[in-house]
């Protein structure tokens, strides 16, 4: 039987705009998964201590402000720091295409652009779950 | 003379053309799929609508002149044959000289009003070195610490000629203090200046997020900035009670009508608990509304928020003067209507937008550009969003005959259905107290949730379709020159507050944040004239709203999904 997987939507830095970010997490609770919701207004040690917390395999991190290449990077290397190098990454937002692969390389696994649908994002969790990346 | 219009023969007629015309027709083709021949907001369309669904004996309690109660048709007599709608880009990144640069590039395109945004930390009243600031200086919006980049801000712009938007919510009056004492420097006389400060902050507890304070303290600031305003800067927007924000949340056009007129009767009830007469205050009132794709339920939502404000204004706060009763309204076109795909069908969505405000009666109008849903715009966007004001101005005829959609069948009876929907969901409201209680209770924000939720399950089962994204795709995006932000723009804007910090009187500006702190804590103090001074000695953004803190606490909220 697969486990049930737990995933945290995040809101890092001072943007409001969490339409997507609850689409989201209504979605992947529609679909079966466990999900924390933090609200908006987090910082990258509140996001990532809440997630060691909740024992979560995967973190959602939503932005739409442009603050995005210096927060996201930041709450991997909070992961790695606390030994929570495990949980995966990912990202969605206004991000410019040219961002996103310095973003991948700082070790957020995807990064999903407006107009992407819940069952891409589905997908991706997926096969992250069957990478191993999530236990 | 012809004979009046007789109803009777009239429904007979429509029977007769539903039983031998209509029905026959459907049988052979039902039409397209149920949820495409709906409204943006889920109102079923009937297939068509004529006079027997419009009692013209009601005309002039629904719809009236222009220039008169109840407003329906516009809050002027002769609306854009007198004067065109305020052509207003809101703009601002980067450093305050940046942002000078963009506004008077938007001057010299034509643009008539001036519109301000702001960055993160200064809507949060954090200044730019803060480590909450951490990304965000200068992205969104401009940053403003100290009177410094005001004045670098508005840096030969003539305050007592153009009119200027501040989208500023938690912090308004201190930015709204900074402004009048630049005013002051340009020898600007402060009862010509004309202007709007958003200052509503209970959309920014159920949408937009850039609170500071509770509720309660929230409300006394926007009481202090009603008086203020009331009694110094007569040509004065005090608020600008916005929909706009919930509606791009994801609510429904009847949730942004019902949810803004909630949010404004609450402001209207603190300001006559203060003691205020509600002429007094009631014409510095001012909306803003967003301006969506579905162009016939947008028009008539326009016209169903102006019927229901005057109606309000009139029947339950007994205002007299009908400024108090007009509903005038900034329209911005939808950003989440954009799309990052494709991105120049954006143009032509746009358009359909603009016309909407326009054919809606707006006083002002935002166009976005074609690449805001991939980055801030580039100048050249900006200038095509502009244009396509003022072809809609200058070659559509559209501004030439007031509110030319009246007596549409299909309009009229949209504004009725919205007018008695949003009437619904206001009585909903009362009966828990007023909308800082159902904020407070969390409804408002489920309900929002709940209608995004929806349209966007709609959108992803295809059973709505967006153009280049569920359907018309193409396989490869070409690649396009976007604005870039400037790397070193936050050690500039750094350097820039520490010279201030170094420069400024340290001793008078402890003085002023330790006389604000002191009149915080009194309840019947005006907060506005210590701001004032701590603005004047150049104390920080940042360093004001602290103090504030300290008194107020700060407001925190969970997530709702």
């Amino acid at each position: 039987m697969t486990k049930r997987l737990r995933i945290l939507i995040g809101k890092p830095g001072l943007d409001g705009h969490d339409r997507g970010a609850k689409f989201i997490a209504r979605g992947l609770r529609d679909a079966g998964y466990e999900v924390i919701y933090t609200g908006i207004r987090q910082t990258p040690e509140s996001i990532v201590s809440t997630a060691i917390q909740e024992d979560v395999d995967l973190i959602g991190l939503s932005l739409l402000s442009g603050a995005h290449n210096e927060l996201f990077p930041r709450i991997v290397q909070l992961l790695r720091e606390q030994d929570a190098a495990d949980i995966v990454v990912f990202g969605g937002g206004i991000i410019p295409e040219e961002d996103i692969e310095p973003l991948k390389q700082a070790g957020v696994r995807a990064i999903f652009t407006p107009g992407t649908t819940l069952n891409t994002i589905i997908e991706f969790i997926e096969s992250c779950r069957q990478d191993q990346k999530v236990s | 003379m012809s004979e009046p219009i007789d109803l009777e023969q009239l429904e007979t007629a429509r029977r007769e053309w539903d039983k031998t015309v209509l029905t026959p027709a459907l049988e052979k083709n039902p039409g397209r799929d149920e949820a495409a021949l709906r409204t943006a907001s889920n109102i079923p369309l009937q297939p068509l609508y004529d006079p027997t669904s419009d009692n013209p004996a009601t005309y002039l309690e629904r719809q009236g002149f222009p220039g008169c109660y109840p407003f329906t048709r516009g809050v002027q007599p002769t609306m854009y044959r007198g004067r065109l709608w305020t052509m207003r880009q809101y703009a601002g990144f980067g450093t305050a000289e940046q942002t000078n640069a963009r506004f008077r590039y938007l001057l010299d395109q034509g643009q008539t009003g001036l519109s301000v945004a702001f960055d993160l930390p200064t809507q949060v009243g954090l200044d730019s070195d803060h480590s909450l600031a951490l990304g965000e200086v200068g992205k969104v919006g401009v940053a403003i610490d100290t009177l410094r980049d005001m004045e670098a801000l508005l840096a030969e712009i003539p305050l007592d000629e153009v009119s200027t938007s501040m989208t500023i919510n938690a912090p308004a009056a201190v930015l709204l203090a900074m402004y009048i004492v630049v005013a002051e420097s340009q020898d600007a006389d402060w009862s010509k200046l004309r202007g709007t400060i958003q200052n509503d902050i209970l959309k920014e507890y159920v949408a937009r997020g850039t609170y500071i304070f509770p509720p309660g303290p929230s409300m006394r600031l926007i009481q202090n900035t009603f008086e203020f305003c009331a009694r110094k800067l007569p040509k004065w927007n005090s608020i600008s009670v916005s929909g706009y924000h919930i509606r791009e949340a994801g609510a429904t056009a009847v949730q942004e009508v019902a949810f803004t007129l909630a949010d404004a009767i609450a402001y209207v009830e603190t300001a006559l608990q203060a003691g205020l007469n509600v002429d007094e205050f009631a014409g510095g009132l001012s909306f803003f509304f967003s301006a969506g794709s579905d162009l016939l339920e947008e028009v008539a939502k326009f016209r169903a928020a102006r019927r229901m404000w005057a109606r309000i204004m009139k029947q339950r706060f007994g205002a007299q003067s009908p400024r108090s009763m007009t509903l005038r309204f900034h329209s911005q076109t939808s950003g989440a209507a954009l799309t990052a795909q494709q991105p120049d069908n954006n143009v032509a969505r746009v358009t359909l937008h603009a016309l909407a405000a326009v054919l809606g009666g707006t006083q002002s109008l935002h166009t976005n550009s074609r690449d805001e849903a991939l980055a801030l715009p580039s100048q050249e966007s900006v200038q095509i969003a502009l244009r396509t004001q003022q072809i809609l101005a200058h070659e559509s005829g559209v501004a030439n005959t007031v509110d030319p959609l009246a007596g549409s069948y299909v309009v009229e009876a949209l504004t009725d259905e919205i007018e008695a929907q949003a009437h619904d969901y206001l009585e909903r409201i009362a009966s828990m107290g007023g909308m800082v209680q159902a904020i407070e209770a969390g409804y408002v924000q489920r309900e929002i949730a709940d209608a995004a939720y929806t349209y966007q399950r709609q959108l992803e089962d295809g059973k709505r379709i967006v153009v280049g994204v569920n359907r018309f795709t193409t396989a490869d995006e070409p690649h396009r020159d976007l604005m870039r932000h400037d790397p070193g723009l936050r050690e500039a804007q750094l350097a820039r507050l520490a010279d201030v910090r170094f420069e400024r009187n340290e001793q008078a500006v402890l003085q002023a944040l330790r006389a604000l702190r002191n009149a915080a804590e009194q309840p019947g103090e005006n907060l506005m004239y210590p701001i004032i001074d701590c603005v004047r000695r150049y104390a920080t953004l940042g360093e004001i709203c602290a103090e504030l803190r300290r008194v107020f606490g700060e407001h925190t909220q969970p997530g709702v999904v």
